[in-house]
């Protein structure tokens, strides 16, 4: 079976190799970058004992709420819906556009996005437009920017996703529901909605799970800064690795991240097997 | 996106299916209906004009001779951004590693997947269910939190700064996803058949090879497309795992170029990336197609 010999090389060797490293002292160069000692838990106690580890923890959570449960979520659906009743042309265009943000490649979603939210950029020509004058957004509201950016960028896989969805939702439920007399909006909330409800599940889990490990666009954007004020925990634990050059510390952060997906893996997956269960 | 609204059969089927279930209500029936289609078609045009704007930036800069980051028409259309960058240091090399590097990693993934999919789709037992499921865990991990410790793991075996080494990670890690979705391409392929060449005395390997592969060829077509899509988008992995520059992939190569040019040359920048990213964007279009609607893909998540 080669396919579980590179499974197990490429990606349970590191998720193993992730594991002990972090109890180990490896360093980018040095004497300890070849013959780490092992050191027990000292990086889990620096990093509990860093300012930065809860904030960046908390960055991660505000990011991935912010960005992936409302507004890729929340804003993806309520494109699929007004698709399934707006103008045909309409729905396709903007569906289209929508689909390019997120097919381009990572590096260049992530230039653009530095190049609309930056001084000179298209955000503020907007704003001129008004009468109203914006600063570099990436240094003063790195947060809003990267989030703004991801919403952008990842709209497009809940939007396809539920568009599908409400497409399977059977018509004459609706029209029974128009007939007893309900309004648009307790059609949406009390027929659809709650007929989504595993589809909505499972597009939040594997929304949060993408979002948890977005790394490019944080790093060209921000690049975690200014100082930590946007360094979600992909980007803290390659700043720990790769500038201050200590390889176990960012381990044991990979670590923690690792646990984080693991956990909401598991979720998604209990889902996924009551919804199959079910059916 | 023009290309993507030219009805082709498939797109035909789908419109045919809303044409079934929308007009019904707005048209006569309520005025109220004709006012929401309104509402919906307005909130849309304002959606797409927002997720446009961004984007605007990269194809007016790509064609402007004195661009910044601003958004605005060109004074005069040029092609010199273009002509800057087709140079073999700077575009051909970087694109030549990008399309070794995609190539290699969706072949040995989709030669790994179907080995791994085959026993899982034409066999039941416990043993498979729970493979199943660690297929599907795989899947969700967040591969970048792994990209240090990989690092790490590369140091140790010597294959940092490698194309090979790089390329089996990246065929590991979009491996779970590929298997998921040959397991569910390889299901509808009908058992009868297989068992007609097994009875003719063709060994599993061989059914395999003669029977099923050319049975499931677009599901095939479909795999490979997406782990390419995915390996030719991938910053974080050749970042971290190559080093020597003329190994870049065009995804690492833009970054030097930003660093080193990018407060000068925004119109070169957005040009190269046009040409980095073209590629992609009309494989999704085929590779949409192919399958008959835009959804398939998504239903195979990125990352």
């Amino acid at each position: 079976m080669p396919a579980l010999i590179l499974l197990g090389l490429f990606l349970l060797g590191p998720i193993v190799w992730s594991i002990i490293g972090s109890f180990t002292d490896a360093t980018l160069t040095g004497i300890t970058a070849t013959s780490p000692d092992w050191v027990g838990l000292a990086n889990y106690e620096r990093l509990l004992a860093d300012p930065d580890f809860p904030l960046s923890l908390w960055l991660t959570i505000v990011f991935t709420v912010l960005s992936a449960v409302v507004g890729q979520n929340v804003l993806g659906f309520l494109i699929a819906f007004a698709m399934t009743r707006a103008d045909r042309r309409a729905a396709t265009l903007a569906g289209g556009v929508v689909i390019v943000a997120w097919v381009l490649p990572e590096i260049v979603a992530a230039f653009v996005a530095y190049a609309f939210f930056s001084t000179d950029g298209t955000l503020n020509q907007l704003l001129a437009t008004v009468g109203l004058e914006g600063g570099n957004w990436l240094y003063t509201a790195p947060m809003m920017a990267i989030v703004l950016a991801n919403v952008w960028r990842g709209t497009a896989f809940s939007m396809l996703v539920y568009r599908a969805a409400l497409g399977e939702v059977p018509p004459d439920l609706i029209e029974a529901a128009e007939i007893d007399g309900a309004t648009g909006w307790q059609r949406l909330t009390l027929v659809t909605i709650p007929l989504l409800r595993g589809t909505i599940g499972t597009t939040l889990m594997l929304v949060t799970l993408q979002t948890l490990s977005v790394f490019t666009l944080i790093y060209v954007m921000t690049a975690g800064g200014p100082g930590n004020a946007s360094a979600t925990l992909p980007v803290y634990a390659y700043q720990e690795a790769f500038r201050f050059g200590s390889i176990a510390f960012g381990t044991a952060i990979a670590t923690v991240m690792l646990v984080i997906g693991a956990v909401f893996s598991v979720l998604y997956i209990r889902i996924l097997s009551r919804a199959e269960a079910d059916r | 996106m023009t290309a993507v609204a030219r009805p082709t059969e498939p797109a035909a089927r789908r419109t045919t299916d809303r044409a079934r279930r929308s007009p019904a209500r707005p048209s006569v029936a309520s005025p109220r209906g004709a006012v929401s289609r309104r509402l919906a078609t307005a909130a849309l045009v304002v959606v797409g004009l927002a997720f446009l704007l961004p984007l605007a930036w990269l194809l007016l800069a790509a064609f402007d001779g004195e661009a910044s980051y601003q958004t605005r028409l060109p004074a005069r259309l040029t092609l010199d951004n273009f002509t800057a960058v087709l140079t073999p240091q700077t575009t051909f090399q970087p694109l030549a590693n990008s399309l070794l590097l995609s190539t290699a990693t969706a072949a040995i993934t989709v030669a790994a997947a179907l080995l791994a999919a085959y026993p899982l789709s034409r066999y039941r037992s416990r043993f498979h269910r729970g493979v199943m499921y660690g297929v599907l865990f795989g899947t969700c991990l967040p591969i970048t939190a792994i990209m240090v410790p990989v690092y790490g793991l590369f140091v140790a075996l010597g294959l940092l700064d490698s194309m090979p080494g790089t390329i089996l990670f990246l065929a590991a890690s979009s491996l779970p996803m590929a298997v998921f979705m040959t397991k569910g391409f390889m299901d509808s392929v009908p058992l009868s058949l297989e068992e007609a060449a097994w009875i003719d005395g063709a060994s599993a390997m061989r059914a395999l090879r003669s029977v099923v592969v050319p049975l499931m060829r677009p599901g095939i077509a479909v795999v490979f497309v997406f782990v390419f899509l995915q390996a030719w988008g991938n910053f974080f992995a050749p970042f971290v795992l190559l080093l020597s520059p003329s190994k870049q992939p065009a995804a690492t190569s833009i970054y030097t170029f930003f660093g080193q040019y990018g407060s000068i040359a925004y119109g070169q920048l957005a040009a190269f990336s046009l040409l980095y990213s073209i590629p992609v964007v009309m494989l999704y279009i085929v590779a949409s197609r192919l399958i008959g609607g835009s959804f398939a893909l998504a239903g195979s998540v990125k990352g």
